[in-house]
């Protein structure tokens, strides 16, 4: 045993460089003769551009080039592009406008890349920039998701009525007839807010070339290089794969923002060629407010159909769902796959149907974030079940229990196939966890100081793992959603994991490192974890959908099987015995019976050595590959239940306890499960409490553009840490060996509806918009102040 | 941020010769308002005139009736002060409450109360104790002192040198702050003095900060919050934007006014 297996709370081995700003980031790294880029940004909503003129910036002190999207229209440099692909209801494919690298004829956000300006020092390049004369030509706009499809404003020629597709899921016809027979029909107009993702690390990017072996080097702040590669390489044609390297170094922070190929990298590695240097970029935070691919922005109207006896016969959703100015990476997805095969939560409901329009607005691109769809889909059932318990004067919670899928696996209406779960069972936990019986108790208490409580719920489902490849094939994606992983056994013992997950917060350098002491017996000191770099990492589809545990630990897996099976046959080779009668244990190698044995160091130092086996036999070395592709989805679930304390006379909510239970399967590490749960509920609380991205109806301006406006969770906005109690169960995943589910966007998916719930039971109003502020709930409070007087 | 000239001159009389030979100059004492300005491209000045390096430009004298303090104490040498905490204890509380730890080690009285931004504490500090603001050229009622959104009653060059704060019989701040930023959505100073007389004075209300004279004619006669609660304040003048409406914020102002009185009353 060495202490630092599968289901040890070691601490994070990659903190230590973190905390003491040793890491290495891409704004860490300087090449030689680098320069630096700078983009000027569209400051209309929506324009065409008449003329740019960049003689005079092009003389200022230090501008080694400029570079614009007709500069890159005649290098033939492809557009961006979105890797799944949606059909409409009636067949028709997505209407996908143009995504130049940089603007082409006309700009479609405030922010929007417009121009690259490469100079000696950053300063000179943004003193370039502002000099560059561009003349537009300024159009209407519309920001607004619930009214771009009856705009006059159209913002893609493909596009006339703004709307990329009309998607569907469910049988329409036997959810109407649900409908019709219903005994109680729940309906609800719900908004989920757009959110801005606030990396800590902004996006960077630096491009460089190399003429004498007519290759390109890209270092980016990527969830995922590998796609960036195959993106970059097969669909802009920069070069082919073996001709580009890409690097994702260390990288703070991504909650999806930086899985998706953005038109700044692109062009910088585009342009290093033509200037000759490697060209760096670092965004500022403004740049992140603008340009970062958003997330959310959903309006939808929900009903929630109940038969006589409190039994959920039907759900119907239509949501309109903001694109922004172009389809991002992965958007297309977001609404439809992640999205509405998760509305039945997780209820026995027989019949739903969803209809889904995904909208251009001048606005950001918006695209996966944490959660992805999931957090939407959530916060539709959630909301609509907890209110139709409130209509039905149930409790929330034996209205849930009583809807719960209970046999496993469930096949839901929306395509999904629930493994396995024990959803009663967390529902008890948490029950007991929160002390849900003493609540009218803690209510009492909270009035006396003038303080409304409440108390909100929030059963969510999500999946995880996206995959196997061929199902999510079947469905449109343009890639397959497997994982890699190669064991390098080096000749002294020590291990290097190559693996095309990538880490940017999740701690793999432990965990993954954990794997391989629980499998091989050895230390995780004597582990290294490689990755985010295509050329020493084959191939890898990175990390998102919280699919590295579920995923990408389980090539890890097969890879260390298959060192195990070869080193038990160098270890009878040079022991003499047979391979059957070859014992593994907390890394020594024994021949059953006998006194013999090896370290596991020794036997990788014969592997290589190769002087005791016939290496026709045997090859020598010890260095396994596996791609893994997983038979389905893995179906993380929990109960989670909020308290607030509202101020009757400001409108302040505070979380005042917080219990989250939840079911990820077997634990690796603990503590950094824990870790997951509570950043993701930091930012569930976020969106309901604090966040949301304001563009102005009237100019099109993003509000909220930085932190004096856009408000991120603070300490102070979480609950104390003796009232925020986690608990799991576990149901361990049957589809998977290591019996793991996903724990990285739980968090943020449960708490939004528990915390609007909360605060809607704690004011008695039906509904409340995200995010609650003190001057919404304060207003939502007044008519009844009003009614009272 | 574009380029400029650095001074860091030792007397006034050095600073304002210095601000009138620059092209385009500004006075600076921590900077937490300028530097942001600049490097978001709203402001370019060609030359930075930092106050802080001025002799006895910093420092808190407590007298049996009066705090002084000079224009260049920062907010944590105030917040810290257990002269002020034992003279005025709001004062050194609202101090301990301004922005963030590094932004109180940083700025200072003179710059906050200079700039008269609408969201600032201090400004309110001064309204509701009466303060007096002194220059480099002379004394200035605070009454008098706040004229505008970023607008105050200094000439051109003229440098705040000492904020002189009367200590009242008692005094109070509440504050409620901004989601995003923590500035005041809306604050109330308010004290009483041993003359019974009362100033309630509220910033990150309007344009800027004021004085709330109806709540202040209430609690003349009837020092309670019992006497505030039916008066209702009127939400004409006050801001109005994403995080508040001027309805709110004369709710606020009448909230925050009631609890300060309760908690001194």
């Amino acid at each position: 045993m060495t202490g630092t297996g599968v289901g040890a709370s070691v601490r994070r081995k990659e903190d230590l460089r973190f905390i003491t700003g040793k890491g290495n980031y891409t704004d860490d790294i300087t090449l030689k003769d680098q320069a630096y880029g700078y983009f000027l940004r569209s400051p209309h909503a929506h324009a065409k551009i008449k003329s740019i003129n960049t003689a005079k910036a092009g003389k200022m002190p230090g501008v080694l080039g400029i570079f614009t999207g007709d500069d890159v229209a005649k290098d033939k440099l492809g557009g961006l592009i979105c890797g799944w692909t949606i059909h409409s209801k009636d067949g028709s494919g997505m209407k996908a406008g143009p995504h130049p690298v940089l603007a082409l004829d006309k700009v479609r956000f405030v922010g929007d890349q417009v121009a690259l300006v490469v100079a000696e020092t950053k300063d000179q390049a943004k003193a370039a920039a502002a000099a560059v004369q561009v003349t537009y030509t300024v159009l209407p706009h519309v920001v607004d998701v619930a009214k771009a499809m009856k705009s006059k404003v159209q913002i893609h020629d493909v596009a006339s009525d703004n709307r990329v597709y009309n998607w569907s899921l469910g049988d329409e016809a036997a959810t109407a007839a649900a409908f019709k027979s219903a005994a109680h029909v729940t309906s609800m107009d719900i908004v989920n807010n757009r959110l801005i993702p606030n990396a800590m690390e902004p996006r960077a990017a630096i491009g460089a070339y190399d003429a004498g072996t007519e290759s390109y080097t890209l270092y980016t702040t990527s969830q995922n290089p590998h796609v960036a590669r195959l993106v970059i390489s097969a669909f802009h044609g920069l070069a082919p794969e073996h001709k580009l390297r890409v690097i994702a170094p260390d990288v703070g922070g991504g909650f999806g923002s930086k899985i998706f190929i953005y038109g700044e990298e692109v062009a910088c590695v585009w342009a290093a060629k033509f200037v000759g240097r490697p060209i760096k970029w670092t965004g500022e935070r403004s740049e992140s407010f603008l340009s970062d691919a958003h997330g959310r922005d959903h309006v939808t109207k929900a009903e929630l159909a109940v038969d006589s006896s409190g039994k959920i016969t039907g759900l119907r959703v239509n949501t309109k769902a903001a694109m922004g100015a172009y389809l991002s990476t992965f958007a297309s997805a977001v609404p439809t796959y992640l999205y509405a095969t998760l509305l039945s939560g997780q209820y026995n409901i027989p019949n739903i149907y969803a209809e889904v329009d995904a909208i251009y607005t001048n606005t950001a691109p918006v695209d996966a974030y944490r959660g992805a769809g999931r957090p939407e889909a959530t916060y539709v059932v959630e909301r609509l079940v907890e209110t139709a318990a409130r209509e039905l004067k149930m409790d929330p919670a034996e209205f849930r229990r009583q809807n719960f899928v209970t046999q496993f696996p469930h096949q839901t209406p929306v395509i999904m196939c629930y493994d396995t779960g024990d959803y009663g069972a967390a529902l008890d936990k948490a029950l007991e966890l929160s002390d849900y019986k003493n609540f009218a108790r803690r209510k009492a208490a909270s009035l006396k100081n003038g303080k409304l409580r409440g108390v909100g719920f929030s059963a969510y489902i999500e999946a995880c793992g996206i995959a196997p490849s061929a199902a999510v094939g079947s469905l449109g994606a343009g890639v397959g959603l497997w994982e890699s992983a190669e064991v390098r056994v080096n000749a002294v013992g020590t291990i290097e994991v190559l693996t095309g997950s990538h880490s940017h917060g999740q701690g793999h350098e432990t965990t993954f490192a954990q794997l391989v002491s629980e499998k091989l017996g050895v230390d995780i000191n004597s582990v290294s974890i490689v990755h985010g770099d295509t050329d020493k990492v084959q191939m890898g589809m990175g990390t998102y959908g919280s699919r590295s545990g579920a995923v990408g630990m389980h090539a890890n897996s097969k890879a260390l099987d298959k060192i195990e099976a070869k080193a038990k046959r160098v270890a009878a080779a040079v022991m003499e015995s047979s391979v059957d009668d070859i014992e593994f244990k907390n890394g020594t190698f024994t021949v059953k019976g006998t006194d013999k044995k090896m370290a596991f160091g020794e036997v990788a130092l014969a592997s290589y050595v190769g002087h005791k086996f016939n290496s026709n036999e045997i090859e020598i070395g010890l260095k396994e590959t596996s791609f893994h592709d997983p038979a389905n989805f893995v179906f993380p679930a929990g109960v989670h239940i909020c308290e607030v304390e509202v101020d009757q006379d400001t409108g302040l909510t505070k979380i005042a306890a917080y219990t989250a239970v939840d079911d990820f399967g077997n634990l690796i590490n603990p503590m950094i499960v824990e870790g997951q749960v509570q950043g993701g509920v930091a930012q569930g609380i976020g969106q309901a409490l604090l966040e949301g991205a304001i563009y102005d109806e009237d100019s099109g301006q993003l509000l909220t553009g930085s932190f004096m406006d856009y408000n991120m969770p603070r300490a102070a906005n979480m609950p104390h840490i003796e009232n925020f109690k986690l608990g799991f169960t576990c149901t361990p995943c049957p589809t998977n060996p290591m019996g793991i589910k996903g724990c990285g966007e739980a968090g943020a998916i449960g708490a939004p509806p528990a915390v609007i719930n909360a605060i809607t039971d704690a004011i008695g109003v039906r509904d409340i918009a995200m995010p609650a502020t003190p001057l919404t709930v304060w207003s939502a409070m007044q008519p009844m102040q009003k009614a009272a007087e | 941020m574009e380029n400029f000239n650095y001074h860091r001159p030792a007397t006034t009389t050095a600073a304002a010769a210095m601000l009138k030979k620059a092209k385009d100059g500004k006075y600076m004492g921590g900077g937490h308002t300028l530097l942001p300005t600049m490097k978001q491209g709203l402001a370019a000045p060609t030359d930075i005139i930092d106050l802080t390096a001025i002799k006895g430009f910093s420092g808190i004298k407590v007298s049996k009736t009066m705090v002084t303090i000079k224009a260049g104490t920062t907010h944590m040498e105030v917040a810290s002060s257990k002269e002020v905490a034992k003279a005025i204890p709001a004062l050194a509380e609202m101090a301990g409450k301004i922005g963030g730890v590094h932004v109180r080690h940083k700025g200072t009285i003179g710059g906050s109360v200079a700039n008269s931004d609408p969201a600032a504490d201090y400004p309110s500090a001064c309204l509701g104790l009466g303060a007096t603001i002194e220059t480099n050229k002379r004394k200035i009622d605070a009454d008098k002192f706040f004229t505008g959104m970023f607008e105050t009653a200094l000439k051109a060059g003229e440098i705040i040198t000492a904020v002189h704060f009367p200590i009242p019989k008692k005094a109070a701040h509440f504050k409620f702050p901004n989601p995003a930023s923590r500035y005041a959505l809306t604050g109330v100073f308010l004290s009483q003095n041993g003359k019974g007389q009362v100033r309630v004075a509220v910033t990150g209300a309007a344009p800027k900060a004021f004085r709330a004279t109806d709540l202040e004619a209430a609690l003349s006669k009837d020092f309670s919050a019992k006497a505030i609660a039916g008066v209702k304040v009127s939400a004409k003048g006050l801001l109005s934007d994403m995080h508040a409406t001027s309805a709110y914020r004369a709710h606020l102002i009448s909230v925050l006014a009631g609890r300060a009185v309760a908690s001194i009353a």
